[in-house]
């Protein structure tokens, strides 16, 4: 019965960490994705220096696009650390 | 058993080699070509050496990698690694629309056709951290096969079938005619004759080993296509900027364009209501519109069945979601070069192009102007004289091309920049084949999803679940070949509008599997009859305003107080409501479909493409609501998606394999 309730505590607690790791990305997704093209005019006034971009358009056709590459990488990590931590990774 | 396993653990350890060798080969393959060229063998053979040589691969890994198990033929035996697997979840992805139509379309929208880019990118974001992995733990065959053992029974599977077919139809009808398209081009064929010709090269890839075979084709079709698409951009960087990296140096040509943008209206080539600028933001699509556009194709990507079954094959949940990293790595490398197209063609246009005076029109032109691609002062560019002639018909015409006189279609962006930039045919010839490989990929995808759901769901799950294995994939591999007809027939007639097509896919997948998929594993209250009405309500609002505004707007202005959607420049409305609905066919239908109104009316300015929209939202509300009323899930169930996110421990629905 022990055995069985801190089964449940470790479920429990696994997902409350895996439920935060996906609202952390959830709201970075949800910048790259939306919030920084509402400021794409202002943005627009700022030129990257050498390659010519203006910054608002760069965001939209790579640099969102970069930082979603990047994040998906480092969730992949992440949620496998919490899967470790609680023992519920697979088997190597 | 122990032999096979040896056997098997052997092929993927060599896959490196494999695929390797191959890569090298189709690089010795496009230098004996160019050879070719250079000793004079004409364009057409070249075209067709392409063509079938790659079709040719396509079928021989298509026959060798056939499979007469279950669980080979509906996931690959769930043992393709997540690197491989993003390469073929790429080639999966990146259809036509993506190779040919995303450049032309962000040429002629500029910064408004980002929207399609950050759509069709971010979405696997809320693949991995939401539903991918989940549903690999829970071990379906199929997405309907989740949706069934969650909510109850067959009645949700049947519905899942349902959102499954009219989203994947739309998108392969879309795919076949994109087959048609570049074959008919570049080989000269009859475009119906096409079609089905592209239907035999889907076939042979996907109908004897199912998934397995389509698995490890994608892969070679996505190294064709991935070449394919970078050589050209990659030469015409080098050439123009010294710098082999297209994607860095566009910079100066989006500053160069801004730049000839002014000129051009100083030097009364343009007007200001003629030209939109290539950087400014929201003249094409108004901010609700654009943003509608992103998330509709963000959320549609995580709930398109055709995606989410790739990562079914991984080995392991952890491998699922690297493999989902390793997919977007590989379409990030197109999706971030086609904006590179958009802008060095767009340069070529405005500076080559207008303002040149009409007797020296560059002769690239004349082919796609014969083909009616190319337009100059309302006729096709076909020669000199037919330019000359119809331009001298317009009034006060200086003599030289002006932006207003020049119309292009879409898809030639990519398809001429070879021409553009000057290079030999043989960079042509990869184009196509680039292209044919991404069409056809995607739709082996598509059709083996719908195939699936009607042969494992359907005819297996709810019709006969004492089938035998052997009539089993008999069944699978017949109704492939059916759908495979039925799918073609229909592109012949040419439904036309892709890009339109495809965006209702998306919305589709999304109002109807999205709310039902997530609420399935991150809630636990979620109840079968809450989802089952989430569902419903859902992609019904979606279907219903999607086939409203497009067959039946007069009765959406009359009945449903539809408005005419708005320029969202001016804020003016696209069409005269009150004038509309005084014609004698403003109550007409179906098969009008040059009806004054279709796609132009609506609830809140949205466009019929984001009808998601509407119908996600509302979704996750009848769902949220109509739980809560009922009673909790049974412990078991909520033990079993307690085991559903869970990585470790066997899959929850164990499958009759044999």
């Amino acid at each position: 019965m022990a055995d069985s309730t801190s089964m449940k505590e470790r479920e429990e607690a696994h997902w409350a960490k895996t439920s935060r790791l996906m609202f952390t990305h959830l709201g970075i997704w949800f910048f790259f994705g939306f919030v920084i093209h509402m400021f794409v005019k202002p943005l627009n006034n700022i030129v990257i220096p050498i390659l010519g971009f203006p910054l608002g358009f760069y965001m939209a056709a790579q640099g969102s696009l970069i930082a979603f590459v990047v994040m998906l990488f480092v969730f992949a990590k992440q949620q496998d650390k919490i899967d470790r931590e609680f023992g519920f990774a697979e088997e190597d | 058993m122990a032999t096979q396993g040896a056997a098997t653990s052997d092929f993927i350890k060599n896959l490196g080699r494999m695929y390797g060798t191959y890569t090298g080969g189709f690089l010795a393959f496009i230098i004996l070509l160019a050879v070719l060229e250079q000793v004079g063998v004409p364009n057409k053979i070249l075209g067709y050496l392409f063509v079938f040589f790659t079709l040719a691969v396509y079928a021989i890994i298509g026959v060798m990698t056939r499979t007469a198990e279950v669980s080979e033929y509906y996931v690959a035996g769930r043992r393709v690694p997540a690197f491989y697997n993003g390469m073929a979840t790429g080639a999966d992805w990146m259809s036509a629309a993506s190779f040919v139509g995303m450049a032309g379309t962000l040429f002629l929208l500029g910064y408004d056709g980002l929207a399609w880019v950050l759509g069709w990118t971010g979405g696997f974001v809320l693949v991995s951290i939401l539903i991918g992995p989940y549903l690999r733990k829970f071990g379906a065959y199929t997405v309907p096969d989740f949706l069934s053992f969650r909510y109850g029974g067959n009645f949700a599977r049947f519905l899942g079938v349902i959102v499954l077919v009219a989203c994947s139809f739309t998108y392969v009808t879309a795919q076949i005619y994109g087959t048609g398209i570049i074959a008919s081009r570049f080989l000269g064929m009859q475009f119906e004759l096409a079609v089905f010709a592209g239907l035999v090269g889907i076939l042979l890839c996907a109908m004897l080993g199912g998934m397995r075979a389509v698995t490890w084709t994608q892969i070679a079709q996505y190294i064709v296509l991935i070449i394919a698409y970078l050589t050209p951009i990659i030469i015409l960087s080098t050439k123009n900027y010294g710098i082999p990296i297209p994607e860095l140096t566009y910079g100066q040509a989006i500053v160069d364009i801004t730049a000839r943008e002014q000129q051009m209206l100083a030097n009364g080539l343009t007007t200001a209501a003629a030209l939109k600028p290539h950087i400014q933001p929201f003249i094409n699509y108004s901010p609700l519109n654009f943003f509608a556009i992103i998330m509709c194709m963000m959320v549609g990507t995580a709930s398109l069945p055709h995606i989410l079954m790739r990562y079914f094959t991984t080995p392991s949940v952890r491998e699922a979601r690297q493999s989902v990293a390793w997919s977007l790595l590989f379409i990030f490398l197109l999706y971030f070069s086609a904006p590179a197209y958009a802008a060095f063609s767009k340069l070529e246009v405005y500076t080559n192009i207008i303002g040149r005076d009409l007797t020296a029109i560059r002769p690239w032109l004349f082919s796609w102007g014969e083909l009616g691609l190319i337009q100059i002062c309302g006729k096709n560019a076909s020669s000199i004289d037919a330019i000359v002639a119809a331009c001298k018909a317009i009034a006060d015409h200086p003599g030289v091309v002006r932006l207003q006189d020049f119309v292009i279609n879409t898809d030639v962006i990519v398809l001429s920049t070879p021409e553009i930039a000057g290079l030999p045919y043989v960079i042509s010839g990869l184009v196509a084949a680039g292209g044919l490989a991404a069409a056809l990929s995607t739709a082996d995808g598509l059709l083996l999803a719908i195939a699936n759901a009607l042969s494992h769901d359907i005819y297996y799950k709810m019709i006969d679940p004492n089938a035998p294995t052997i009539r089993r994939l008999t069944v699978a591999r017949a109704l492939l070949v059916g759908v495979a007809v039925v799918a073609a027939a229909t592109a012949a007639t040419k439904p036309g509008d892709i890009l339109a097509m495809v965006g209702w896919a998306f919305s589709l997948a999304m109002a109807g599997n999205f709310p039902a998929l997530v609420m399935g594993v991150w809630w636990k209250r979620t109840t079968a009859t809450g989802a089952i009405c989430g569902i419903i309500a859902g992609f019904g609002l979606c279907l219903f305003y999607l086939v409203t505004t497009r067959y039946f707007p007069g009765a959406g202005v009359k009945y449903f107080g539809m408005t005419s959607l708005t320029n969202p420049l001016t804020g003016a409305p696209l069409v005269d409501i009150a004038k509309a609905m005084a014609l004698p066919n403003a109550m007409e239908s179906f098969p009008t479909l040059a009806h004054p109104m279709a796609n132009k009316v609506g609830w809140f300015d949205l466009n019929n493409i984001a009808c998601g929209l509407l119908g996600t939202p509302l979704g996750f509300a009848v769902i949220y609501i109509v739980s809560k009323l009922g009673r909790e899930p049974s412990a078991e169930m909520q033990a079993y998606v307690d085991e559903i996110r869970k990585p470790r421990g066997r899959t929850v629905l164990e499958e009759r394999t044999t």
